[in-house]
Order: C-alpha cells, then structure tokens, then sequence
C-alpha cells in the first residue's frame, strides 16, 4: 500500500512514561465516570433515553441521503449557504475561498471536531490567516502548540499548574497565577478582544436538522454564540452524518449529549442557528456558510454494520470509560478521535494501513459499549475490523493490508488442532508436560513476563482429572 | 438477554441475565475451557463438585476443547468458526451448559449465533448457546444454593470479569455467594468494573499498556488490605496473579469455584 502504519505502540508507551499525564487522566476520567453515573442513576430511565436516542439516530441514518438534500434545501431556503466537500483538502479549499472573498485576516474558532480532522489551523496559518480558538480548552492546546487529548475536554491532559506556566510562559500580560478563576478571566480578556475584531467566525455543528434547515450547537463558555454572531460572517463545517429528521429530534439527543459527555442536564448555551441577520435585524453575521464534509463517511455508510460507527453524537463518554484511554490519554493515539470510537472510526476514514493497529488498541471489555448513549456496537466493529485489516476485501479502505502469512498459519494450526479431540488431546498434554520448560526469553512470553511471573501449566489437565475422577463424558 | 450486540444489561440490575424457564435439571454439561483446562484445572474440578454437591449429575464431554474466542477476538473468523463447531457436536439434547467462564460463556451465548450467522448448522449452534450458563449465575439463579462456611477468618477481594458483567448479565451473583459465608470478609474494589488489561492476545501485544493496567488493578486490590483476590475468570485471573506474584505481593488469586469448595468442603 505504501501507507505508513501510524505507531500507536510507541506513542502510547512514551505516554506511559509520563507520571504526571497518567495522574491527570486518572483523576479527571474518575470525576467524569461518577459524575456521569449519577446523570443516569435511574437505569429505566437511562435505557428509555438511549433507545430513543439510538433510534434518532438509527432513522436519520437510514434516510440519511433524503435527509441531506431536505438539510440543503431548507439551510439554502434559510438563507444559509450549504457546500459539499468529499475530502479535507475541498473542505480547507471552500472555508478559505470564503475568506478570500472577504478579505479575511483573523478568524476566532467555537470548538469543531471536523476542523480538528481538517487541520484547519495549520491550513489556514499557511495562508496567512490568524485562526483563533475560542474554547478555553481549545485555545489553552492552541498555546502549547498541540493536538486536542480529549473531544469534549482537549486539555484534559494539563493540570491547573501546568496550564499556569504555559499562560505565564505565553501571553504577554500574563502573572503566574494557579487560581482557576484567574486563569480563565486572563483568557477571557485576550479572547473578547478578538471577538470584537474577527473577520470571520467558524464552529462545529452538533446536529443539522433537516427539516426547519437549523445547526444546533451546545456549548458552555458563550465562545460558540461570539464566534457565530459577532463576526460579519460565520461558517460552520460539520460531518455528513450529524443531520437528523426533525426538530423534535433534538432535546433527546442534546439532553443525552450534555449528561453523557458533562453531567450537566442541559449545557449553559444551546445555540439554533436558523438564518443570517434579516432586514431590519441589528445583530447576527451577514452570512452563514455550511460546509459539509464527507471525508470517507459515505463509504463507512455503503456497510451495513459499519455505518452504525456514523452514529456517534460525540460525548466522548467512551473516552471516559476507557480503561485504555484513562492509561495512555489521547494523544498517543494521534489523531482527532482518541479512544474507543476514534479507534474504529479513523482507521475506517484514513485506511487500515495506516491506522489497522487502533482497533488493537482495545481488551474488548465492552465499558464503552454499556455507557454510548446511542448504543453504538463499539467492540463489535473493533472485532470486525481486525478481521478486515487481515483478510483483503473491498467493504474497508486497506482491508488486507495487514495480512501476515506467519500470522495466518498460527491461527491455521491453532484451528486444525482445536478442532480435532485428538489433536487437542496430544497438543495438551505435550503441553502438560513441557510447556512449563519453556524460556521467558520466546516471544509473547517475553512480553508477559515484563511485570508479572510465567504462567504455570498444570501437570494434569481438566480433561485428565475428569477422566481419573470418572466424570461421565457425553 | 439480547444477542443483537448492542444491548448490555445494564449494570446496576441485580441477576439481569437470563432467567431460566424450565425446572431444575438433573444433569448438565461442563464447558472447561481452555485456559481452566492447561492452567487452573483444579478450579475447574471444583466447578464440577460444586455442581454435583447439588444432586446434579454432571457430564465432561471429553471431545470439548475451546469456544473459538482467542481466534475470533483477532480477526480470524474462520478459525474461530471451525474450532466453534467442533464443539457442537459434543453437547446434544436440551441439558444446561455450565462454564467456570463468563468470558468464554459470552463468546458461546453472544457471539455464536453470530459466528454461525448463515451457515447450515447456524439453527443448532443458536440452540446449544442459548442453554449457555455462567457458572455463579448457575448456582445462584437455577439452583439457588446456600452455602456454610467451614473456613477460617479472612478478608477478601472481588474482581469482576468485563465479559461475565457486559456480555451475560454476571455482576451481583458472584459477590451474593461470597457473602454467605460466615467468616469471609468482602471488600469491594475501588474500581470493581475496571478491565485488568488481559484481553487475550492485547496483552502481548500492548505490553505496556496491559502492565499499566494490571498495576492499577494491583494497587487496588493492596488497598482493600485482602489476603486473597477472587475472580470468575481465569484470564483475568492468570493476569492478576501473575502481576501480584510477579510484584512479590503477598495476595493470593484465586477461581470463585475453587474457593467457594474450599470454604464449604473443609
């Protein structure tokens, strides 16, 4: 394929080795697991809401290509002017034609996810256009010239110490302070300035309804109304698949949203973004641009199972939940989304090639999968993929890509003598009898001797003692 | 419980699994798995006398080897496939299958109808993983046993097996029978639901990540100040104790079926 594969092993043991990050994790994934857990404390409740949440979902994705041209026709009845992109490149392409159109200098950013996928920071430094992020969270990992940790939280990663050396170390009228409320009012000062000066705001979407043609936006700090009602223009880019039917369809899944991903009933600001400023209005951008991004999202809905993946409603509760994510964070997974869903959705977007080890990334302990609130199958489609990553085949960019003929033949062998009595019985007490001679120094062996002592093979098996106790066989 | 993949028993429901329509059995099938069968097959004979203590007869098929997890968990569906219907024909009729496993017991019940999904004997592996059991979710639900604890004093510690919790509905059976006993001091884990980082071949293949985990496991369980860690599982429980030994720990892990006979047989 000529792919590089992305080392998901090293990034994620050089995070290990990082006391401090583990710390951070542990404490702040521990506060959002109970937080969450007493959101959801009735579970007759909780399995009502989530099926009804997952059924939202599982009905805008069934229609979802009717939905889009409704989402369209209304956006552009509205007065919002809808773009399509297939890729990040089109997408980056559209977002700075606007700008140009504009003579656009500085942008000031709500949080957005696909323009994390679209690095659209970067994209747009290149053109000499300041990009600003407005999130507290987002602007704190724009300061330290990294990638966002979490979807919800991007600088969970840093404590409160951490966060006041890079503002002491970063903004010019900063004082080293460790008070939380410091803090953010010193980010608060810098950020209204540039509200107030913006050329162009941009933000995510968190749902398009298709029929009343309105994005829908959740957010606490009131950055996502600034950025989408100050500037003169304002473009929101969004995933093809965040559409849903009807307005109807919004508080169950914002109310599942906002306790999944915060534990908050509701968040301070629910933004519903309907039209530009209107004659006779005073305030609200003079136009509003809806890009729409594909970037492999119709071929993740061409499979049946896969599309399920399209679901998600990006709480990043999974993150949470992850007893993988809390170890290593998310960083080391290198890409927008960490954790549980990003480790089977951007393998499926950027290739199996590139991305085949993320959804090994994973014990298959299902924690996730008991807390999505759109009951996306998470481990299900972790499995399917390793399976596709070995075995060549067209549903998934680089299926096959991973295939190892050493591989193949272990689980070949391994299959022949499981699946024979005889086989198994001669393979089993072989390793009765001399398994426990092997060296620590073999492969996996190696590996599982690092922290803990050699697996000892019983000297009789289950089979042997059931026989001499005279257990009826069948 | 629902084998459509998306529907997980929600946690805080005492003994969500499946309830059992027929009478008590006189008979049942033993499924040792794999693991049990090289590694801990004491405690898969203590499974069965447990069982028999019961007035159960209970049946080891001698030709039974593997549920086909190790294979299908790394994407070699075939391979899982074929060890998985080896085992079809070795469980006949409509006896209960008891497995000292809630991992393996969830790869039978949840998975192979799955697995089988559009083969020819897919109707006869649907049949033979619906009469699939957990063997605490056995002992509890259909036989309802009580039983007397012989032993002496001593603190102890649960650890929940992911699969038996999420896969059959598993979470508060283990922990009532633990509880009978007189003299057996439980305190739970700090993070009972956490994975300990097994998770068959991840844990040679993200080494580092898997030590992570299993050391945050094992500073849990030191804390709780428990002689002995108890499991459903012998992965989890092949992981635990190698890290408490490995790590010089003086806690001893140990299968809820060997301790349950330990306690109550002397």
């Amino acid at each position: 394929m000529g792919e590089t594969s992305v080392n998901f092993a090293k990034a994620s043991t050089t995070a290990l080795q990082d006391p401090q990050l583990r710390a951070n994790f542990r404490r702040a994934m521990d506060g959002l697991m109970s937080k969450r857990a007493v959101q959801f404390a009735d579970s007759k409740e909780w399995n009502a809401v989530r099926a009804l949440g997952a059924s939202v979902r599982l009905r805008a994705l069934s229609k979802l290509p009717e939905l889009l041209e409704k989402l369209e026709a209304n956006c552009t009845r509205n007065g919002i002017q809808v773009h399509w992109a297939s890729t990040t490149d089109e997408a980056n392409a559209i977002v700075l034609s606007i700008m140009q159109r504009v003579n656009a200098k500085l942008v000031v950013k709500g949080k957005s996810m696909v323009s994390e996928e679209m690095h659209l920071n970067a994209f747009l430094e290149q053109h000499g256009i300041e990009s600003l992020e407005s999130d507290l969270g987002e602007y704190i990992v724009q300061l330290d010239e990294a990638m966002p940790s979490h979807i919800i939280m991007p600088a969970i990663h840093m404590n409160t110490k951490q966060i006041a050396h890079l503002f002491k170390q970063k903004i010019k009228e900063a004082e080293y302070t460790e008070d939380v409320a410091q803090l953010t009012d010193l980010a608060r000062r810098v950020l209204r300035k540039k509200f107030a000066t913006a050329d162009v705001g941009i933000s995510g979407v968190n749902m398009a309804v298709a029929e009343t043609g309105t994005l829908c936006l959740v957010e606490n700090e009131g950055n996502g109304r600034m950025s989408t009602t100050v500037p003169p223009v304002h473009i929101a880019v969004m995933g093809l698949e965040k559409v849903v039917e009807k307005l109807e369809d919004v508080p169950p899944v914002i109310s599942l949203l906002t306790r999944s991903a915060t534990a908050q009933p509701i968040t301070t600001y629910v933004n519903m973004i309907s039209s530009p400023r209107k004659e006779g209005e005073k305030d609200g951008p003079r136009e509003i641009h809806l890009v729409i991004l594909d970037n492999g999202r119709s071929s993740i809905y061409a499979d049946e199972e896969l599309r399920n993946t399209l679901r998600c409603i990006r709480c990043g509760a999974c993150m949470n939940h992850c007893p993988v994510y809390t170890k290593v964070g998310g960083h080391a997974y290198e890409a927008p989304y960490p954790g549980p869903i990003g480790s089977i959705l951007v393998p499926q977007m950027e290739g199996l090639a590139k991305r085949g080890e993320l959804p090994h990334a994973c014990t298959m302990c299902n924690a996730c999968v008991e807390i999505c609130p759109v009951k996306i199958p998470i481990v299900e489609i972790m499995g399917r993929l390793r399976a596709e990553a070995v075995h060549p085949g067209d549903s998934v960019k680089g299926a096959g890509s991973r295939a190892s003929k050493a591989e193949a033949m272990v689980w070949k062998g391994w299959s022949m003598t499981y699946a024979s009595p005889l086989a198994y019985r001669f393979a089993t007490g072989l390793l009765a009898k001399l398994g426990n001679a092997a060296p620590t120094s073999l492969p996996l062996l190696k590996e599982w001797t690092n922290v803990r002592a050699k697996p000892r093979f019983a000297s009789r098996t289950l089979h042997d003692l059931a026989r001499e106790k005279g257990i009826p066989d069948v | 419980m629902s084998t459509d993949g998306t529907t997980v028993p929600f946690s805080g429901v005492p003994f969500s699994g499946v309830s059992f329509s027929g009478s008590r059995p006189d008979s049942v099938y033993y499924f040792g798995t794999c693991l049990v069968d090289l590694f801990y097959p004491e405690a898969g004979m203590a499974g069965i006398d447990l069982l028999k203590a019961q007035g159960l007869r209970v049946v080891f098929p001698q030709g039974q080897s593997c549920c086909g997890q190790p294979a299908y968990n790394s994407g070699y569906r075939e391979e899982a496939l074929k060890v998985a219907r080896a085992q079809l024909d070795y469980f006949p009729g409509d006896w209960p299958i008891v497995v000292p496993s809630g991992s393996c017991a969830g790869m039978m019940k949840k998975h192979w109808p799955d697995l089988f999904k559009g083969e020819p004997d897919e109707a006869r592996a649907k049949q033979v993983a619906s009469r699939v059991w957990e063997l605490t979710q056995f002992l509890v639900q259909v036989l309802n046993v009580k039983f007397e604890d012989q032993g002496p004093p001593v603190k102890i510690t649960w650890h929940a097996s992911c699969h038996a919790q999420r896969e059959m509905g598993v979470v508060e059976e283990p922990k009532a029978l633990l509880r009978q006993l007189a003299n057996v001091e439980l305190v739970e884990l700090q993070r009972e639901r956490e994975c300990c980082g097994f998770g068959g071949t991840f844990s040679v293949r993200h080494p580092e990540i898997s030590a992570a985990m299993v050391g945050d496991k094992v500073a849990d369980i030191e804390n709780t100040g428990a002689k002995a860690v108890v499991s459903g599982d012998c992965g989890c429980l092949m992981n635990i104790s190698g890290a408490l030994e490995g790590g010089k720990k003086p806690v001893r892990g140990v299968h809820i079926a060997q301790f349950l006979k330990e306690r109550t047989h002397g």
